[in-house]
C-alpha cells in the first residue's frame, strides 16, 4: 500500500510540475498562471481525496480482517461471503471517512494558520500507520481481562498515538469529535440491525470503538496533512518561480 | 586591557572569534567548553545557579563525546566487540524454532494420563489451549540397537547390519502379535493401531515401502515388505535402501528416516560403521492409548531382548502440537503490516545523506534495529522467558517502537559537524550535540513501554518486556555499531573527497630546485617512490564507450565478487541453520556415543514440562557438550552383558576394542528430537491426514537392545556379501578414538571460530571496503570518482607527512604564496605573515597598513606582531616597536603580564572593523587542550575585570616557564628563535631605520586599511600583495618592509603571478595589468631560490635590501575576461623564451564559473613546449554571496608535466597530508602545511573573496 502510495505521491509530485511546466509553457497569455494554479489545486485535490480513499478502503479490508477473525462481528451471513468477509459498504463508507478527514486536516490547519510542523515526513506518517494497526491488531487479538481494561489500553495508546505524531490541539479536537460522530453513528448502525456485535458492552458497540476510530482519525489526519505537504511545496515553488 | 570601548563592532568580532574558536581543530572537550547555548566561562568560574538539569546534561555530553571519541578511534575492536555481543546474546535463539512454524510440545505424564477432553478448562495451570480432545494419533516407537557381539575379525563389513536388520522381522512378527488379555477382554495391535486406507495419490512409488490398508507401522522392514525371504535374497541392502533417496539435496524428511525412525547418520547401517551398532526403529501408531496392552508389550519386548544398561525414562509422553497453516486471513494483516514497516524502513533511510555510502548506513540503521530485536528475543530467552506471542506478528509493532529516528539524528548531528574537523572530533561533536535528545527521547520511551508494562495484560506485558530489553540493545547498539560505522563511513567520505579534490597533490616536486636542472632535457624518472607515470591523461576527458564503463564499474566495485561472497555467506547460513548434513547431530552424537553410558543432559533434559518450542535438528544440550562418561566401568558390565564373555575376546588380540558396546543415553530417550520436525507431518501426510493444529502424543520409547553372535551373523549372510572387501580396520584403540573426537571437536571448533572471524573480516570490508582508519592514501583499494587511472589499479605511494602548525594568525587565513622556502600567508585581519616553510617558523609579520599607522595609540597590534616576528620581546630590533621608537610591544606585554592592563586607547572609533579593539588574539590559543579558552571573548566586554592572573596563568600553563618574563611569553606559534633568524635580526635592524620614510607615502588614503588583501604571490624574497583597492604592493619578505607599492589600478586585484621581473595581476573587471619591477641595483646578494638565473636579463626577484625597486605598470589588457580572473599561473622560472618576452607566454586559464555549484572550470590552454605548469583546479566559490563557508575555497593542486606533443599526465608525488584541506578555516592557525617532506609543496589558496 505504501509504497503505491509514494509511487503515486512522486507521480502527483510529477504530474503536478508537468502540468504547471506545460502550462507555464504554453499559456504565455496573463489568465495562464491562474488557470493552471485552479486546475492545479484542484486536481490535487482530486488525486488527495482518491490517495486517501483507497488507503482507507485498504486499511478497512485488512483491519476487518482483523475483526472477522476473531468473531468481534457480525455481518449476515449471505455477505459473509462475499470478497474480504465484510459488507460490501464498509469499505467505501471507511474510504470516504478518511478521504473526508485526510481533506479537512490540512484545511483546519490552514484555516487556523498554523501549519503543522510536527514531524512532517513520511517514515513518521509510516510509524503512525503501523502504530494503528497495531492497535487494531491489540483490539483483536490480545486477551484482555474484561472490556474495561481492554477500552482503557486502546484509549491511552491512542492518546499516546496522538502524542506521538500530532501533539496539535485542533487534530485533538477534530479527533475526538469525529470519533464521537463516528461511534454514534455505529450505534444507530446496529441500532436498525444493519450488523451486530457478538458481544456488545457499550450499549449495542464495543466501548473500544471510539478509541479506535480516534486513532484512525488521527492516522487519516496525519497522512492528509502529509499528502498537502506537496501541494504547499508546489505554492511556494510557484511563487518562487513568479 | 579595557573593555569599556568595545563597540557593535567587537561584539561582531568576538562573535567571529567565538565561532571560531568553536571551528578550531584541536579540541576534544570543546564541545562541552564552547556550547553557544552554555554560558561562558563557566570552565573557571562555574555559575554557582547550574540547575541539575544543566548538569545532568551537560555529564551526558561530556560522556557523549567521550565515547565518539572512543568509537571513532577504535572501529575494529568496537565492530568486533558489538558483534561477539550480538553473537552471544542471540545465541539462545538457537533454541527458539523458526517463528510461525515450529510445533510446541507439552509434556504429561504416563500414569496419570487420561485424554484430554474438549472443552476447555478452566485453569489447569500450563496446559496449552491446543491441548483437548484425543490426539491425531499416539505414536509408539520400538528403538532397536542390535550388534554382532563380540566382532570377529572373520566378518566382513555386511555383517555389522544384516543380521541386526534382520531380527527386524521377528520382532515385528512379536509385535503384531502381541495379545493382551485381560478381564476387560482381549486386545491386540490390530484394534489398537491406526488404520490406514490408500496412499495419498501421487506417492505411488512408496506403495511397495509404505504400509496400505492396514496398520500403520513402519519399519525399516518395509524395505522388503516385511518378508524375511525378500530380505534373505537381497544381495546389496544398502543398495535396496538407497533405491528410494531422492537424488541431490535431500530434504530432512525421508523415506528413510522414516522407515528407520532415527535419522541416517545414528542407523549404522553402511560398509563403515566403526562403531559396528545398528539402530532403528519400529514405529507403530496406534489411534487409542490403552495403557494395559502397551504396558505389557513393554514387558514382553524388554523380557525378550533385556536392555541392562538401559535407564531410560518412561513416565513422560509428549504431545507435539503442529501449527496451522497459515491462511490467507491471517497473511494480509501480516503481509499489510510488514510492508508498512517496510515503507517505515525505507523513509527513514532514505533521509541519510550527505554520507559516502547510503546504502552501507542504511544496512546498518537496519542491522542495528534487527540485532536488537534479536538480542532482546535472545537475552529474554536466556533469562527464562519463553516468547509466546507470535514472533512474526509483533516484529513489526517492536521494530516501529523501538524506530530508526535515534540512528537518523545521529547521522544528522554527525554529518552536520563542521566538515574541516578531524573524523574522531566530528563523530564526537555530533553525538554529544545530540546526546541529551537521545537521552530524553529514550527515557521517554522507556516511562511509555513501562507504563504498558502495568497494564497487567500478559500479552502487552511480554511485547513490553521485549521492547524495553530491545530498546536497550538497541541503544547500546547504536552507540557501539552504528556510531562506529558512522566514523569509518564519514572517514571514506573525507578520503575520498580528499582523493577527489586532490587527485595527485602530492608535493610538486619543490618549484625552487635547489640544484640547476638541464632545461630542455626532459625531466630524468623522478625518484620512483614519488612518481609513477601513467598512460593516457587523456582518459580523463574521454568518453568511455559504455560497454567499458560498465566493465570497468563492475570492477571497479567488486561487484560479482561480492554478490558471490554474500550469497556464499547466506547458502552457508542456510546450510548452518537446516543443517542438512548433520553437522551438528554428527557432533553430539560423536561426543555423546563416546562416552559409554552418554547421558549429557542427565541434568540438561529435564522433563519437558510446560510449553517448550523442540524439533530442533539435534538435541541442543547435548550438542558440542562434552559430557565424561558417568559411568566409571563400562567395560565390566559389557562383559557381564556379553553372551560370549571375554574368553573369546582374549584369543583375539583384536577382539577387546572391537567388542561393540551399545549404550542408552538420555538422547535415546526422545530420540524422535532428532528427526526433522516436519517428519510426523510428513508420514501422516501420505496417508492425507492432517496435523496442522492438531496435536499427536509420542509415547515413550521401548528400548530393545539384540546381541547377535558371530555364528548367527555368518548364518544370515548373503553369498555375495563376502565380496566386499574389508574396510580397513581401524588401528586406534577406543579411548585413542576419543581423544581422537576430541580433537577432531576441537579442531573443528577452531576451525569454525577461524571461519567465523574470516567472514566477519570479509563482511566487514564488504560493509566497508575503504580504509579508513589511516590518514593518508590507501594501498590496492580504489576509490570511485577518482582519476581513471586508478581504475587500473594505481594507488598512490605513501611517504609520512607529518603536519606542521603554523601558528599566530587571528583570523582565517584568505591568501597563501610560497616559493617552497619561504610561506606567505595573509589573514583576513591584514596581517601578512612569513614563514620559512620548512621550520614553521614565523620570520616576519607585516601588519595591516593602516593599523600600523595608529599603533602609537593603541599598540595592540604592534605588540603582537613584535613577538611573532622576532620571537621575543627582549629583541630590541622588534619590528614595530622599533619602528614608531615607542616601548609599545615590550610595554603591553608587560602590563599585562602584571596583570593590569594600563594602557586604554585613546583612538576614536574607527571604521573597519577589527581595528579599534584590543588585541585579545593572543590569548586565543587554539591549542585547547591544554587551556581554557573562550573565557575570555565571550565575557561580555565589561571594564573592571582583572585578566592579568589569566593571562599569566594561560601563557604559563602553555609555555615552559622562562626565565625572563619578557623571553618569547607570547604566543603558541613562535617557537624559539632558529640560527636562521638570529642571522636575519641584524638585516632586520639595519632597515629598521629606513622604514618609516618608505612607509609613509604609502599610509596616505583612508581606504589603505580598509582595503584587505586578495591576492598574493611570493617570489624570491619579495612578496607582492594585491589588494580590494587595486593597489599592488611589494614586501620585503624577510624584513617585512614595504618595497614599493603601485596604485595604478581601481579594480581590486584578484590574481598575482610573477613572471621573471614582471608581474602580472588580474583584476576584478577581468583585465590584466603587467607590471615591470625594476631593480636598481643589479646584483644579487641574496642567494636567489626561486628559478635560477639565465642570461644577462635579471630574470626573478632577486633583491637586496638596498636595492631601490620600482614597480611600474608597462600594460594592460583591457577586459582579457569577462569574468573576474580567480587563477593566474604562470610557468615557474621562466623558463620558456616564449613566456620571458611576450606577455602572451601566459597560460591564463579562462575560468567559466559554473553557476551550480562552486566549481570553476578550466577550458583552453596553450600548448607549451617542455615547460611544467601547473594546472590549477579550483574549487571555490567565486561568489561572496554564495559563500557560506570560507573554508569551502579549498584549492587542489595538482602538478602535471605536458610533454611537448602529447600530453603525458604524471602523477603527482604523494599527497600531503589531509590536514592541507583545512587550511583556510582555521583561524589563529595561518596555514597548517606538510612541508617535512621535500616533495609537498605549500599551496597557494585560490583568492577567496570574502
Amino acid at each position: 500500500m505504501s509504497l503505491t502510495l509514494t509511487a503515486m505521491s512522486d507521480s502527483t509530485v510529477t504530474s503536478g510540475r508537468q502540468q504547471w511546466s506545460g502550462s507555464g509553457q504554453t499559456l504565455q497569455p496573463p489568465r495562464g498562471p491562474f488557470i493552471s494554479v485552479i486546475t492545479n489545486r484542484t486536481t490535487n485535490l482530486l488525486i488527495r481525496g482518491a490517495m486517501l480513499f483507497s488507503v482507507g478502503v485498504f486499511l478497512a479490508l485488512v483491519l476487518n480482517l482483523l475483526q472477522v477473525q476473531r468473531n468481534v462481528t457480525l455481518f449476515p451471513p449471505d455477505v459473509i461471503s462475499s470478497i474480504f468477509s465484510s459488507a460490501w459498504w464498509v469499505p467505501p463508507c471507511c474510504g470516504t471517512a478518511s478521504a473526508m478527514i485526510g481533506l479537512l486536516y490540512p484545511c483546519i490547519d490552514s484555516c487556523l494558520g498554523e501549519p503543522h510542523k510536527f514531524k512532517r515526513e513520511w517514515s513518521s506518517v509510516m510509524r503512525c500507520v503501523a502504530v494503528f494497526v497495531g492497535i487494531n491488531h491489540a483490539s483483536a487479538k490480545v486477551d484482555f481481562a474484561n472490556n474495561v481494561q481492554l477500552s482503557l489500553t486502546l484509549a491511552a495508546l491512542s492518546i499516546g498515538l496522538w502524542w506521538t505524531f500530532d501533539r496539535s490541539r485542533s487534530g485533538f479536537s477534530l479527533g475526538v469529535t469525529i470519533a464521537l460522530l463516528a461511534t454514534l453513528a455505529t450505534q444507530l448502525l446496529v441500532y436498525n440491525g444493519v450488523f451486530q456485535y457478538t458481544s456488545p458492552d457499550f450499549l449495542y458497540i464495543r466501548s473500544w470503538l471510539p478509541c479506535i476510530f480516534f486513532a484512525g482519525v488521527i492516522t487519516m489526519g496525519n497522512i492528509g496533512r502529509q499528502l498537502a505537504l506537496y501541494e504547499y511545496k508546489f505554492i511556494q515553488e510557484k511563487s518562487h518561480q513568479d | 586591557m579595557s573593555f569599556d570601548t568595545i563597540s557593535p563592532g567587537d561584539a561582531f568580532k568576538l562573535g567571529v572569534l567565538g565561532s571560531v574558536e568553536k571551528r578550531s581543530l584541536d579540541a576534544p572537550r570543546r564541545p562541552v567548553l564552547g556550547r553557544a547555548v552554555l554560558p561562558n566561562g563557566r570552565e573557571l568560574t562555574p555559575p554557582a545557579r547550574m540547575t541539575l538539569r544543566k548538569q545532568l546534561r551537560e555529564k551526558i555530553s561530556a560522556a557523549f563525546y567521550r565515547h565518539g571519541l572512543l568509537c571513532a578511534s577504535y572501529p575494529v575492536p568496537i565492530i568486533l566487540f558489538t558483534s561477539a555481543s550480538i553473537l552471544t546474546c542471540c545465541y539462545p535463539l538457537l533454541r527458539l524454532p523458526l517463528p510461525g512454524t515450529g510445533p510446541v510440545e507439552f509434556t504429561t505424564g504416563v500414569r496419570d494420563y487420561s485424554v484430554p477432553s474438549h472443552e476447555p478448562q478452566g485453569d489447569l495451570g500450563e496446559r496449552p489451549d491446543w491441548y483437548r480432545g484425543p490426539p491425531v494419533a499416539y505414536i509408539q516407537q520400538v528403538l532397536v540397537k542390535a550388534a554382532v557381539s563380540p566382532w570377529d575379525s572373520s566378518l566382513v563389513p555386511v555383517d555389522v547390519f544384516r543380521s541386526p536388520l534382520g531380527r527386524v522381522f521377528s520382532l515385528l512378527e512379536e509385535i503384531r502379535n502381541h495379545v493382551h488379555s485381560d478381564s476387560s477382554g482381549i486386545r491386540s495391535l490390530e484394534s489398537l493401531c491406526l488404520q490406514v486406507t490408500d496412499l495419498f495419490p501421487g506417492l505411488r512409488r512408496m506403495q511397495s515401502v509404505l504400509p496400505e490398508h492396514g496398520c500403520l507401522l513402519v519399519s525399516p522392514g518395509n524395505y522388503w515388505q516385511n518378508q524375511r525371504e525378500l530380505f534373505d535374497s537381497d544381495a546389496d541392502l544398502l543398495k535396496t535402501i538407497q533405491k528410494h533417496e531422492p537424488k541431490g539435496l535431500h530434504t530432512s524428511a525421508t523415506l528413510r528416516d522414516l522407515l528407520f525412525g532415527v535419522p541416517g547418520k545414528y542407523t549404522g547401517v553402511s560398509h563403515y560403521n566403526r562403531k559396528r551398532v545398528v539402530t532403528y526403529t519400529i514405529t507403530v501408531v496406534l489411534s487409542s492409548y490403552d495403557a494395559r496392552f502397551l504396558g505389557s508389550l513393554r514387558a514382553r519386548l524388554k523380557q525378550l531382548h533385556p536392555s541392562a544398561n538401559c535407564s531410560l525414562r518412561e513416565d513422560h509422553m509428549v504431545h507435539v502440537h503442529f501449527k496451522e497453516e497459515i491462511g490467507i486471513a491471517e497473511l494480509i494483516p501480516l503481509v499489510t503490516t510488514y510492508i508498512i514497516l517496510f515503507a517505515y524502513i525505507y523513509f527513514s533511510t532514505r533521509k541519510i545523506d550527505m554520507v559516502k555510502s547510503k546504502w552501507g548506513l542504511a544496512l546498518a540503521a537496519v542491522v542495528t534495529v534487527l540485532s536488537s530485536l534479536l538480542m532482546s528475543v535472545g537475552l529474554c530467552t536466556l533469562f527464562g522467558l519463553t516468547p509466546t506471542l507470535n514472533g512474526g506478528e509483533i516484529f513489526p509493532y517492536l521494530v516501529v517502537v523501538i524506530g530508526l529516528e535515534n540512528v537518523l539524528v545521529l547521522t544528522k548531528s554527525v554529518v552536520s559537524t563542521p566538515v574541516d574537523l578531524e573524523v574522531k572530533l566530528r563523530i564526537a561533536q555530533g553525538l554529544s550535540n545530540e546526546s541529551w535528545s537521545i537521552m530524553k527521547n529514550m527515557a521517554t520511551e522507556l516511562c511509555i513501554i513501562l507504563i504498558g508494562y502495568f497494564t497487567l495484560v500478559p500479552a502487552i506485558q511480554e511485547f513490553c518486556l521485549f521492547a524495553v530489553v530491545g530498546l536497550v540493545s538497541d541503544f547500546f547498539l547504536q552507540m557501539f555499531f552504528f556510531t562506529t560505522v558512522l566514523s569509518i563511513d564519514i572517514r571514506r567520505m573525507e578520503l575520498a573527497d580528499l582523493n577527489r579534490r586532490l587527485p595527485a597533490e602530492a608535493g610538486l616536486p619543490p618549484p625552487k630546485p635547489g640544484p640547476l636542472r638541464p632545461r630542455e632535457v626532459p625531466p630524468p624518472p623522478r625518484p620512483s617512490p614519488h612518481t609513477i607515470t601513467l598512460q593516457t591523461p587523456a582518459f580523463r576527458n574521454l568518453r568511455l564507450p559504455k560497454r567499458l564503463r560498465v566493465v570497468y564499474f563492475l570492477a571497479r566495485t567488486r561487484l560479482a565478487q561480492r554478490i558471490i561472497m554474500v550469497g556464499t555467506v547466506i547458502w552457508i547460513g542456510i546450510l548452518v541453520y537446516t543443517d542438512p548434513a548433520g553437522i551438528r547431530t554428527y557432533l553430539a552424537a560423536q561426543v555423546s556415543e563416546q562416552s559409554p553410558l552418554g547421558d549429557p543432559g542427565g541434568a540438561g533434559l529435564p522433563p519437558h514440562l510446560g510449553v517448550a518450542p523442540v524439533f530442533r535438528g539435534g538435541d541442543p544440550t547435548s550438542t558440542l557438550s562434552i559430557h565424561p562418561a558417568p559411568d566409571p566401568t563400562p567395560l565390566p558390565e559389557n562383559q557381564s552383558q556379553g553372551h560370549h564373555g571375554p574368553a573369546r575376546a582374549g584369543l583375539l588380540p583384536q577382539a577387546p576394542p572391537a567388542v561393540p558396546q551399545i549404550t542408552w543415553g538420555a538422547e535415546d530417550e526422545e530420540g524422535w528430537r532428532r528427526l526433522s520436525f516436519r517428519h510426523w507431518p510428513s508420514l501422516f501426510s501420505y496417508y492425507n491426514i492432517t496435523l496442522a493444529k492438531r496435536y499427536i502424543s509420542i509415547l515413550p520409547v521401548i528400548p530393545v537392545t539384540v546381541h547377535l553372535s558371530p555364528q548367527e551373523a555368518i548364518e544370515t549372510r548373503h553369498p555375495q556379501d563376502t565380496r566386499h572387501p574389508p574396510p580397513p580396520i581401524p588401528k586406534v584403540s577406543a579411548d585413542l578414538q576419543t581423544d581422537l573426537t576430541l580433537y577432531k571437536v576441537a579442531a573443528l571448533g577452531l576451525a569454525a571460530g577461524v571461519l567465523l572471524v574470516l567472514l566477519l573480516f570479509c563482511l566487514y570490508r564488504v560493509l566497508c571496503p575503504r580504509n579508513y582508519g589511516q590518514n593518508g592514501v590507501s594501498h590496492g583499494r580504489r576509490r570511485r570518482g577518482d582519476l581513471p587511472c586508478d581504475d587500473y589499479g594505481y594507488s598512490p605511494p605513501v611517504s609520512e607527512i607529518s603536519p606542521l602548525l603554523l601558528r599566530g594568525h587571528s583570523m582565517d587565513i584568505e591568501c597563501l604564496a610560497s616559493d617552497g622556502m619561504l610561506l606567505a600567508s595573509c589573514c583576513l585581519a591584514g596581517q601578512i605573515r612569513v614563514w620559512d616553510a620548512q621550520t614553521g617558523d614565523c620570520l616576519t609579520v607585516i601588519p595591516k597598513p593602516g593599523l600600523r599607522r595608529s599603533s602609537s595609540s593603541s599598540g595592540c597590534w604592534e605588540q603582537r606582531d613584535g613577538w611573532d616576528g622576532v620571537g621575543g620581546a627582549t629583541e630590541p630590533e622588534c619590528l614595530c616597536s622599533e619602528a614608531h621608537g615607542s616601548y609599545v610591544g615590550i610595554d603591553g606585554l608587560s602590563e599585562e603580564e602584571e596583570g593590569y592592563p594600563l594602557r586604554r586607547r585613546t583612538a576614536p572609533i574607527r571604521p573597519t572593523l577589527f581595528n579599534d579593539q584590543p588585541d585579545l588574539t593572543p590569548l586565543i590559543d587554539t591549542n585547547f587542550t591544554s587551556q581554557p579558552p573562550s573565557h575570555l571573548l565571550s565575557t561580555p566586554p565589561r571594564a573592571g575585570f582583572d585578566f592579568g592572573g589569566l593571562v599569566e596563568r594561560a601563557y604559563m600553563e602553555h609555555e615552559p616557564p622562562s626565565p625572563s618574563a619578557y623571553t618569547s611569553p607570547s604566543s603558541a606559534s613562535s617557537s624559539p628563535p632558529t640560527g636562521a633568524q638570529l642571522q636575519r635580526r641584524p638585516s632586520l635592524g639595519d632597515i629598521a631605520a629606513a622604514l618609516p620614510p618608505e612607509r609613509a607615502p604609502s599610509s596616505g588614503p583612508q581606504a589603505d586599511w580598509e582595503s584587505s588583501v586578495w591576492a598574493m604571490e611570493l617570489r624570491g624574497n619579495l612578496i607582492a600583495a594585491g589588494r580590494s583597492s587595486g593597489k599592488l604592493e611589494l614586501w620585503d619578505a624577510v624584513e617585512g618592509s614595504l618595497r614599493c607599492s603601485n596604485e595604478d589600478g581601481v579594480s581590486g586585484i584578484t590574481a598575482l603571478a610573477f613572471l621573471n621581473n614582471r608581474i602580472v595581476a588580474a583584476r576584478l573587471n577581468g583585465s590584466l595589468d603587467f607590471f615591470t619591477v625594476e631593480i636598481n641595483k643589479p646584483l644579487c646578494l641574496l642567494q636567489y631560490r626561486g628559478a635560477p638565473l639565465r642570461g644577462s636579463v635579471p630574470p626573478s626577484p632577486c633583491y637586496s635590501s638596498e636595492d631601490v625597486i620600482s614597480c611600474q605598470l608597462t600594460r594592460s589588457v583591457q577586459c582579457a575576461h569577462h569574468k573576474p580572473i580567480t587563477v593566474l599561473r604562470a610557468p615557474p622560472g621562466g623558463s620558456s623564451p616564449a613566456a620571458r618576452t611576450t606577455p602572451s607566454g601566459f597560460i591564463v586559464w579562462r575560468t567559466r564559473v559554473v553557476s551550480s555549484p562552486c566549481r570553476v572550470t578550466l577550458e583552453g590552454s596553450q600548448p607549451y613546449t617542455s615547460t611544467r605548469q601547473w594546472f590549477w583546479r579550483v574549487e571555490g566559490r567565486t561568489a561572496p554571496s554564495a559563500c557560506g563557508m570560507s573554508s569551502q575555497g579549498a584549492v587542489s593542486a595538482m602538478f602535471t608535466v605536458t610533454a611537448a606533443t602529447s600530453p603525458h599526465w604524471s602523477a603527482p608525488p604523494p599527497a600531503s597530508s589531509a590536514r592541507d584541506w583545512t587550511t583556510s578555516s582555521v583561524s589563529g592557525t595561518a596555514a597548517q602545511g606538510s612541508n617535512s617532506t621535500p616533495y609537498s609543496r605549500k599551496r597557494a589558496a585560490a583568492p577567496v573573496w570574502a
